[in-house]
């Protein structure tokens, strides 16, 4: 008698989802585009996570890092927008569904230049999303222009010079109100799913500036945004363990060694320490630190500020338990008698 | 309704008589009230509006205003119509005449016969000899009413609402009555405003004549209500289940969002305390419109309002949602001209603008009040048509309408329910299994389309701007483009029967002349209609209120030998839309009425035109 053997379980996360269900359409970016580590590193976040890939909603501008939505989360409602405008649709969707979690890929172009000014007010709200900047310092689309993050003295593939100062998003965001501001690298795989963990379980806004090297425009010698600059100047602030609300807590570490932070859905984080005392819930520290290591040249990586007690913008709105987007017509059309008294007043 | 010859010799300007100087003017007249802006009178001329309102007597104001805090001069009118008439009138014949900046030129303008009530100090009765001058020491009659010099400066206007009161033969009770509602029933404030009012009554009595104009009380009120278009169409989106507000302030569009906020506040907190609706006060235009998208995708009635620099900004996001297929109301309060332009002046200079706004090809439905009626029914069906239709819808309202207060009967509660559009639940897709969200499934053009956070694997698509195939899946192809833009077209052709058809207003015999006018022109336009009629010229008289339009335009035109087009621009935006769909050898047959001088459009005017267009 012919057995028939098992076939090998596929592993499956706390929903019961398997990777599968948390992967998008292939990627038409370069190979060996930092963006589509990140793609991969999202894909693995929620489904470590065990996020319902359908009460997530990605949102984008214009630009290749506004293409990648397209490559993760194919079961997630997706909304790409118009160039630099990403923050608006987000807003809006987030006050009409605030259910749902908002994952938002913009570029350094998207956000720092002609999205500047949507960028600030999202940071200042608070609205609870993720917003992660693919930052490559050029234009690739276009063809490889200079964009707003690009460093004083890093040079095009023509040999051009950037003279003009970086735009520091990350300090900026901090001083503008984002409650979740860190920089990581797209070939950091540890730190960078650490993070996105904790941005998932993070209410606020999450400002994840990642490093990603742009293969084609901006990875030659004199670059400041390439891979091989990247490893030469990265300057991790602390090893990141993130541990979720659903786990147990297994590791004890050992006292002075670092930082223990407490998420707003009760999720842990715990900071090792490298070469110095750094404490992420001081903003103004957060602030000189990020100015010191521009100074140096250093790019530095890691949380810079976290505030989980923050309200967000859609908690201050005081609004029920059912999105907006959801309310059924007995609850948004006031009855017959309320315009009968409003009339009598314009009598 | 008999049409009065005098008015029509006032308004073609021939000249009358002296004796019609002293002939007694019942309830047919307008009057001026020029003060400084920013000197408080709005609330003494809405009292003195409300007042012959509560007599019965149709009446309606226009506020020309200039836009500046304080210090410029303002003029309102009031005309009292007896045969209803609600357009501006070319000619006031009583002057309240409070800033001494603008009084002399506003004494000249004066026919001869009109009457003359100004501030002592002024001076002004050595001015003419034909028009009678009622002197009024309104610092002396104020002081002892006001203790505080602040205060004074307020209600030195009361203060000419009494006097007017005796002049004009106002019932001084319903005086009262208007007040107290204008101050919300507030006792200190309705004593203070009701003892200035008395006391320049009083002077009044004791040492001036009436005048030959009065307001005598009808019967033709029963039911009404004065509001402005502006609170209307907030009403309309509060009974619309409008549930996120994006806004960036815009005269004159503000009025509507400030509205519609205190209305939210009142009527739509939840048993728990919870409110069911959110507005935001965005960054700019840019943002309003990519918020209202972003919550309109999400699956909320979400709607802005703005004017003119605001739609120009709200131009790339509304093609993202002409192509992705995203409804959104948006209120665009038309002012005068590009940049600030004339920000308190009326116009409707956005027609062409709006319905084309961005780029590639794109076009879009407009809804085109002509009353705070239309204002409120606009404020709950622009969100039944967006989202049966699926595209962002523009309501096209003016200044005029918005910010004036008009007559009107009172509101009807709608009769159908949310009409929500082609929306796909999580059961639906148990049943269909899957679905594409581009795919003409029913013939008119407009795909199926599921919510954000419906939990079924399928339910999710793209949204996107870039080129697309029926599954929202990114496509260059060129038959994907061409099918989507022909369905895109296919959808517009089903957009004429989905948006409001137009009126036949007024139809005459045998007339080969035709009217077409939609918005605040309406009202001049059929008061223009009785007059021509006097003039010998019978007209039939179209009111638009849409865009699209259905073949009701085209065969109007097709019907009539010439037709003219009354409109508030300089480019004739209206008549080249209609163009766009008539037959070609009707084209010749439209003809124009225009008027762009930032005030509203006055009867007279297009009486005027035709005449002259005609005589050819």
């Amino acid at each position: 008698m012919a057995t028939t053997p098992n076939p090998p379980a596929v592993k499956q996360n706390r929903i019961g989802l398997s990777v599968i269900d948390y992967r998008g359409s292939k990627s038409t970016l370069c190979a060996g585009c930092g963006h589509n580590a990140i793609s991969e590193r999202i894909i693995d976040a929620f489904y470590d996570m065990g996020i319902e890939p359908e009460h997530v909603a990605k949102l984008s501008g214009i630009g290749c890092s506004s293409k990648s939505p397209a490559y993760f989360l194919s079961r997630a409602h997706s909304f790409n927008g118009v160039h630099g405008r990403m923050p608006a649709i987000a807003t809006g969707a987030a006050v009409a569904n605030h259910k749902m979690l908002y994952i938002g890929v913009s570029g350094d172009g998207d956000t720092a230049s002609i999205g500047m000014g949507q960028f600030v007010h999202l940071m200042r709200r608070n609205l609870p999303m993720i917003y992660i900047i693919e930052d490559n310092g050029v234009y690739g689309l276009t063809k490889g222009q200079f964009s707003a993050t690009a460093d004083v003295g890093s040079t095009l593939k023509s040999g051009v010079v950037n003279e003009l100062p970086a735009i520091d998003t990350c300090a900026l965001a901090i001083e503008l109100g984002a409650t979740f501001v860190a920089r990581s690298f797209s070939g950091d795989k540890k730190q960078l799913s650490a993070l996105l963990k904790a941005a998932i379980a993070h209410n606020g806004t999450v400002l994840l500036d990642v490093i990603s090297p742009c293969v084609t425009f901006n990875d030659h010698e004199g670059s400041t945004k390439s891979y091989k600059f990247m490893k030469d100047h990265e300057e991790p602030l602390h090893d990141i363990n993130f541990v979720p609300a659903f786990e147990e807590i297994d590791v004890e570490y050992e006292e002075g060694t670092g930082v223990d932070i407490s998420l707003h859905d009760g999720s842990k984080m715990h900071l090792t320490k490298l070469e110095e005392d750094f404490d992420p819930t001081n903003r103004i520290e957060a602030l000189k630190r990020l100015g010191e290591a521009r100074d140096k040249n250093e790019v530095l990586t890691g949380l810079f500020y976290l505030n989980a007690n923050q309200p967000s913008f859609t908690d201050r709105l005081g609004l029920g338990d059912v999105a907006l987007a959801r309310l059924p017509q007995d609850v948004t059309r006031p009855g017959k008698a309320v315009l009968a008294s409003i009339m009598e007043e314009y009598r | 309704m008999a049409f009065p010859m005098a008015s029509i010799d006032v308004a073609l300007n021939q000249g009358a008589d002296s004796s019609q100087h002293r002939e007694p003017v019942v309830n047919n007249f307008s009057i001026q009230v020029a003060t400084v802006n920013g000197s408080g009178s709005q609330s003494a001329n809405s009292v003195l509006l409300r007042t012959i309102f509560l007599m019965g007597v149709p009446v309606s104001g226009k506020n020309l205003f200039p836009s500046n805090i304080a210090g410029l001069p303002t003029w309102f009118t009031i005309r009292v119509s007896k045969q209803g008439y609600v357009a501006r009138k070319r000619d006031s014949e009583i002057l309240v005449a409070m800033n001494p900046e603008s009084a002399a030129e506003d004494v000249n303008k004066l026919k001869a016969g009109s009457v003359v009530v100004f501030d002592e100090p002024l001076k002004l009765a050595a001015l003419r000899d034909d028009v009678e001058f009622y002197s009024i020491p309104f610092d002396k009659l104020v002081a002892p009413v006001a203790p505080e010099p602040k205060l004074r400066k307020l209600l030195r206007n009361m203060v000419y609402v009494g006097v007017l009161a005796h002049l004009l033969k106002l019932e001084m009770p319903e005086l009262e009555v208007a007040i107290s509602k204008q101050f919300l029933g507030k006792k200190r404030a309705t004593d203070i405003n009701v003892a200035a009012a008395r006391a320049g009554y009083e002077y009044a009595v004791a040492n001036c004549q009436p005048t030959r104009f009065s307001v005598k009380r009808m019967n033709e009120n029963v039911g009404k209500i004065i509001i402005d278009g502006n609170s209307a169409g907030a009403l309309g989106a509060l009974f619309g289940g409008v549930t996120v507000v994006p806004w960036y302030p815009i005269t004159p569009s503000s009025s509507l969002i400030e509205s519609l906020m205190d209305l939210l506040k009142e009527h739509r907190m939840d048993a728990d305390g919870k409110a069911t609706f959110a507005v935001v006060q965005a960054e700019d235009e840019l943002a309003a419109i990519g918020m209202v998208l972003g919550a309109s995708w999400a699956g909320a009635r979400a709607m802005t309002a703005t004017a003119g620099p605001g739609i120009s900004l709200m131009s790339e996001f509304t093609g993202l949602g002409y192509y992705a297929e995203i409804p959104a109301v948006i209120w665009n309060v038309q002012r005068v001209g590009p940049s600030t332009g004339l920000p308190t002046r009326t116009a409707q200079g956005d027609l062409l603008s709006t319905a084309f706004l961005s780029h590639g090809d794109t076009k879009h439905p407009m809804l085109l009040p002509c009353s705070v009626t239309e204002c409120f029914e606009c404020g709950y069906k622009a969100f039944d048509i967006a989202e049966r239709l699926q595209t962002p819808v523009f309501v096209l309202s003016d200044l005029d309408i918005g910010m004036n207060n008009w007559m009107s009967e009172e509101f009807k509660y709608p009769d159908a329910p949310l009409d929500r559009g082609k929306v796909l639940s999580k059961e639906d897709l148990d049943r269909l299994g899957s679905f594409q969200r581009y795919k003409d499934v029913d013939g008119d053009g407009i795909g199926w389309r599921t919510l954000p956070g419906t939990e079924h694997p399928n339910a999710a698509w793209f949204a996107r701007g870039s080129g697309h195939n029926e599954k929202a899946q990114y496509s260059e192809r060129p038959e994907d483009f061409v099918n989507n833009l022909d369905r895109l077209d296919h959808k517009w052709e089903t957009a004429r029967s989905v948006v409001p058809a137009p009126v036949l207003e007024r139809t005459a015999k045998g007339a080969k002349v035709g009217l077409i006018a939609f918005g605040s022109s309406h009202w001049a336009t059929l008061e223009s209609v009785d007059e021509l009629t006097q003039h010998g010229i019978a007209t039939d008289y179209l009111r638009l209120k849409a865009y699209p339009f259905s073949a009701a335009v085209k065969e109007f035109v097709a019907a009539h030998e010439r037709v003219y087009v009354i409109e508030q621009n300089r480019d004739a935006q209206m008549l080249q839309l209609i163009k766009m769909d008539v037959d070609a050898h009707d084209a010749a047959k439209l003809h124009s009425v225009l008027h762009y001088n930032g005030h509203p459009l006055e009867a007279q005017f297009v009486t005027e035109s035709i005449v002259s267009q005609e005589a050819k």
